[in-house]
């Protein structure tokens, strides 16, 4: 125990005033610190606990053994990895189709008849279910023999296509059941910014002889961009974490077929057969920093505009 | 008005586009109607080939019925409410608080801080699953509704913070501003002066996650095993399991799994576009 | 205790706690969700808490695929006294991680070493028992009787018969084969059998154990005879779509005639409507002439995790279960076979006849995907649906399964 250096001023904690004095200062912690502590424990902490994770061979029961960058080389070698990674690429382009076909259901809406309303809020629908509840609404509606989808693709080409069944089709079944409910998103992204569109420009343009495709294409769309920009951030994001509807249409098949990472992902880790937590994160980890990229260029878009206004 | 009103344009293209609305309308809402329909039938009718055509009787009732009572989908849809509401109560409350810090203060770390927010909200499920699976393991919260309202409560906070704060920064700063200069301290403000303008937007948050959560299927797995936990979304699918080739109760049971986030937008379904839409006319 | 209990459960142990003074406890956790093996389980833990009054039992029920996964979770977080999962390579994860515990001891105070003889070698790693078997049944054809009578068609005894019978069904405009592999583990059956009939049992279990190469010549014999009934398309359209039950209405409705199954099938087409006079079993044919005949009889058992609270009344339990009464009861609401060989055995056609060709079996194989271990098992199958669907594939399965081989079986 050292003496009190008297050269230090004596800090007075319980001087009167203390938290008047510094109350603005400590007041957004305190407001932050419940959240953030949620946040930290249950978001952020285990970010880097995957991370970590992904450098061992662990089957979540025995003890974990260190393999360095194992996991990864081994990635490297894995066709089912490919398979997974192409299919995200797939589901993120055609998922982009969602913004378009948004869009024209929008314009298509955007009028004043009656029971519009009603309309629009039934063409939202589809949002508002669960993936659970669509992905078994479309397997029942591709079944083969008896499916809607397959009994209409017998009348037309007098074979019928069981899409599910399909290696080839297999993943643009799941993708174009997706889409259902993200169309609906995007229409209603789309209607929300339809609405607040600044009539006069509108009518200004007409003045000037605009209509149909110049006038959506440059007066219209230019104003949608808040709208379009949404639209382009829930649409990669979903695309890109599509598990529940290739878990329950196909569980990953035909022959891992329509596996992607992130159903790859639980597999190799808790599945029934899945014992390979390491491997696991290590797919998880992969499909992080892709989503990375995706996530930085967003939040810096969305700072830079609340910083400019 | 984008497009041209439909009243200004020619008396054909007018009729066109009032028949035109509702084909598209059930076009749109086949898979929907296919299943609302299978849901009523009769399971003879299945067995004999009739999946499209007219059923041969009403069975609705007789499917609900079996749903209910053969399989323990209410004591699933009670799980998903025993796991909804308390999630949705705990991230209004934690991302008002964080929402209010963010927005009201300046200081150096809350753009980061703001950052970390969002940026969690995009991060792949994947990602945190093994860890916050051991994590509930060691707590002795796995297969409890603790264990997925916790897990929950911070996810949302990231998108509900979000939203709030962009909330609470519309709202004129002079009302904040005043109270000081009257020496009302933070906490006050916070409550007796901002709360109650937010009204709104826990409104909107409330509906949103309810949705969200009542429709998380990927955490269910992985948080919760059995009957007791499982909430519907996850019970559905293991029913599935069961139901195989009865398509009639499939039906029936998807349907009452999507029936409550359904009652809850048309119910509030302005807050809920509201809530969905932010930032779409914003900029 | 964390409150997971089922209602069963729950009405269980308020049952007893009324019934009895507090003693002993004993917590179980199974996977029979499905209603004959749940119907059977209740009256086995009745006549077990009437013959110990003083041991408050709790039974903690979980859904049947749910359980697969769920039995990591509890095993480490919360380990109940008995748990119930299958025989073999199945159980070696636990094994080898510490988590089931050795029941050597009671297998010698009760000698089960000899009335369980038959499925001792399943339950042994390292030269120690594991667990306790209380169920088998087995696997073969199930087929339409009145369908091969009108196509003239007798059971096939050999292969060439067999791949006889198919064409002749095809040609009749019927599925020969029905079979749903959306699951995958259908296909493990097909591969089990074909194997077993080219190489026999020790190729087979070699195979297994991973002794031997995917890409050896003759593993791509066993699948030569697979294409023969995968090319000319005997097998049903569109199976990597289905479920095995799925299929089952092809059986029922006469569009199909066989099914290569194990004999929990039998339940539910007789439930959907076929009797013991459509309604017939083969044994899978012979191949390889000259090969002695094994069959695929997996085997349900229950375990004691090492974390057990209770042991003793655990052990109890395991004991008791064991019995050769307790087991034929069991097996009699089952409709499968007791492993117990003082036990009775249900008389029904399909057990009396699975009974006789298990009896005079070479040997017993578990199942792929339980003699495999868990990782190979999940890739081979998938290899069996892909070559299911592209035979001209076989190649590169094979190597893509050599290359699995290679890794989990360092």
């Amino acid at each position: 125990m050292s003496a009190v250096d008297p050269a230090v001023p004596r800090v007075e904690p319980y001087q009167p005033g203390f938290w008047r004095q510094n109350q603005r200062r400590l007041a957004p912690w305190l407001f932050l610190a419940p959240g953030m502590l949620m946040f930290l424990v249950y978001v952020i902490i285990p970010i880097f606990q995957s991370i970590w994770i992904s450098f061992y061979d662990w089957d979540g029961l025995g003890e974990a053994i260190w393999i360095g960058i194992g996991n990864y080389v081994e990635l490297l070698d894995d066709e089912a990895f490919y398979t997974s990674i192409y299919n995200n690429i797939l589901w993120l382009l055609l998922y982009l189709l969602a913004i378009p076909a948004g869009l024209a259901i929008a314009i298509f809406l955007n009028q004043t008849v009656f029971g519009i309303r009603l309309v629009k809020s039934l063409f939202f629908f589809p949002f508002v279910i669960s993936q659970v509840v669509v992905g078994l609404m479309f397997s029942w509606f591709y079944a083969p023999e008896f499916g809607l989808f397959y009994q209409l693709s017998e009348v037309l080409t007098g074979k019928g296509i069981a899409i599910l069944a399909d290696e080839n089709l297999a993943t643009f079944g799941i993708i174009a059941a997706g889409l259902w409910p993200q169309i609906a998103y995007c229409m209603i992204l789309y209607l929300t910014g339809l609405n607040n569109i600044n009539p006069e420009q509108i009518e200004a343009a007409r003045m000037d002889g605009a209509k149909g495709w110049s006038m959506l294409w440059r007066i219209v769309v230019p104003q949608l961009r808040p709208a379009t920009f949404i639209a382009l951030v829930v649409t990669v994001i979903g695309a890109l974490r599509s598990f529940d509807l290739v878990s329950i249409m196909t569980d990953g098949g035909p022959y891992g077929a329509t596996r992607v990472l992130s159903f790859y992902m639980y597999e190799q880790a808790l599945s029934e057969y899945g014992y390979r937590m390491g491997y696991g994160a290590a797919i998880a980890t992969v499909l992080f920093i892709i989503m990375m990229v995706f996530i930085s260029f967003f939040v810096v878009r969305l700072v830079t505009r609340e910083r400019s206004g | 008005m984008f497009p041209t009103p439909i009243a200004k344009v020619s008396a054909p293209v007018r009729i066109a586009y009032k028949v035109l609305l509702p084909v598209a309308l059930i076009i749109w809402l086949l898979p929907l109607l296919g299943v609302a329909m299978t849901s009523m039938r009769p399971g003879s009718d299945l067995t004999a080939g009739n999946y499209f055509g007219i059923p041969s009787r009403f069975a609705g009732i007789e499917n609900y019925t079996a749903v209910f009572r053969d399989s323990p989908i209410g004591w699933y849809i009670l799980n998903s409410f025993k796991i909804t509401i308390p999630t949705v109560v705990g991230a209004i409350l934690l991302s008002c608080l964080t929402g209010f810090a963010l927005a009201i203060y300046r200081f150096r770390a809350n753009i980061i801080v703001f950052f970390l927010f969002v940026a969690g909200n995009f991060v792949p499920f994947q990602i945190l699953m093994i860890p916050v699976r051991d994590l509930s393991l060691r707590a002795g919260v796995y297969d409890t509704a603790l264990g997925l309202i916790l897990f929950h409560v911070a996810f949302q906070t990231g998108f509900c913070t979000l939203f709030m704060r962009n909330f609470i920064s519309s709202l004129p700063f002079a009302l904040v501003e005043s109270a000081r200069v009257e020496g009302v301290s933070e906490w006050k403000i916070f409550r007796h002066v901002v709360i109650p303008l937010m009204r709104p937007a826990i409104a909107a948050l409330a509906v949103l996650v309810f949705t969200f959560v009542w429709n998380d299927y990927f955490w269910a797995t992985v948080l919760a095993q059995g009957q007791n936990t499982m909430p519907v979304t996850a019970g559905l699918y293991s029913l599935n399991g069961q139901w195989i080739a009865a398509w009639q109760l499939v039906s029936a049971g998807s349907i009452v799994a999507a029936l409550p986030p359904v009652l809850m937008f048309f119910l509030m379904q302005r807050h809920f576009i509201a809530g969905l839409t932010l930032g779409a006319t914003k900029g | 205790m964390k409150p997971r209990m089922s209602l069963y459960g729950a009405a269980l142990l308020s049952f007893a706690l009324a019934g009895s003074a507090w003693a002993g406890e004993l917590v179980i956790n199974t996977d029979m969700s499905d209603p004959a093996p749940k119907e059977a389980f209740e009256a086995v833990l009745e006549g077990f808490k009437a013959e110990n009054p003083d041991i408050t039992v709790t039974w903690n029920e979980f859904d049947h695929e749910g359980y697969k996964s769920a039995i990591r979770n509890f095993l480490t977080a919360d380990p109940p006294d008995v748990a119930a999962w299958y025989a073999g390579n199945r159980m070696a994860p636990f094994v080898n991680s510490g988590l089931f515990m050795d029941v050597s001891d009671v297998w010698a105070e009760n000698g089960l070493n000899d009335t369980l003889k038959s499925a001792s070698a399943s339950m042994t790693i390292d030269g120690k028992k594991w667990g306790v078997p209380y169920t088998y049944y087995q696997w073969g054809v199930y087929y339409r009787k009145d369908i091969f009578e009108q196509n003239g068609i007798a059971v096939p005894k050999t292969w060439a018969e067999f791949v006889a019978a198919c064409e002749k069904l095809k040609a009749a405009g019927i599925t020969p084969i029905a079979i749903g592999t959306k699951a995958l583990w259908p296909t493990g059956g097909w591969f089990d059998y074909l194997d077993l009939r080219v190489n026999g049992y020790e190729f087979h279990m070699d195979l297994t154990a991973g002794k031997i190469p995917y890409t050896d010549p003759r593993v791509k014999a066993v699948f030569e005879k697979w294409g023969e009934l995968v090319t000319p398309g005997y097998f049903l359209e569109n199976h990597a779509a289905l479920d095995w039950q799925d299929a089952m209405p092809q059986i029922v409705q006469g569009k199909a005639a066989m099914y290569l199954m194990g004999n929990f099938i039998v339940a539910p087409l007789k439930e959907a409507g076929l009797t013991d006079d459509n309604l017939g079993f083969f044994q899978f044919p012979e191949i390889t002439a000259g090969i002695p005949m094994s069959e695929d009889a997996p085997t349900d058992t229950l375990h004691i995790p090492s974390g057990a609270k209770n042991p003793e009344e655990a052990k109890k339990f395991l004991a008791y279960v064991a019995r050769p009464d307790v087991q034929s009861s069991w097996n009699e609401i089952l409709g499968q076979l007791p492993v117990n060989n003082q036990s009775e055995k249900p008389s029904d056609p399909f057990l009396d006849a699975g009974f006789a060709m298990l009896s005079d079996a070479y040997a017993l194989a578990q199942f792929y995907d339980r003699d495999a271990p868990a990782e190979m098992a999940k890739a081979g199958m998938e290899g069996f649906q892909e070559f299911m669907v592209k035979p001209d594939n076989l190649d590169q399965i094979l190597e893509r399964l050599e290359k699995t081989r290679a890794r989990v079986y360092k």
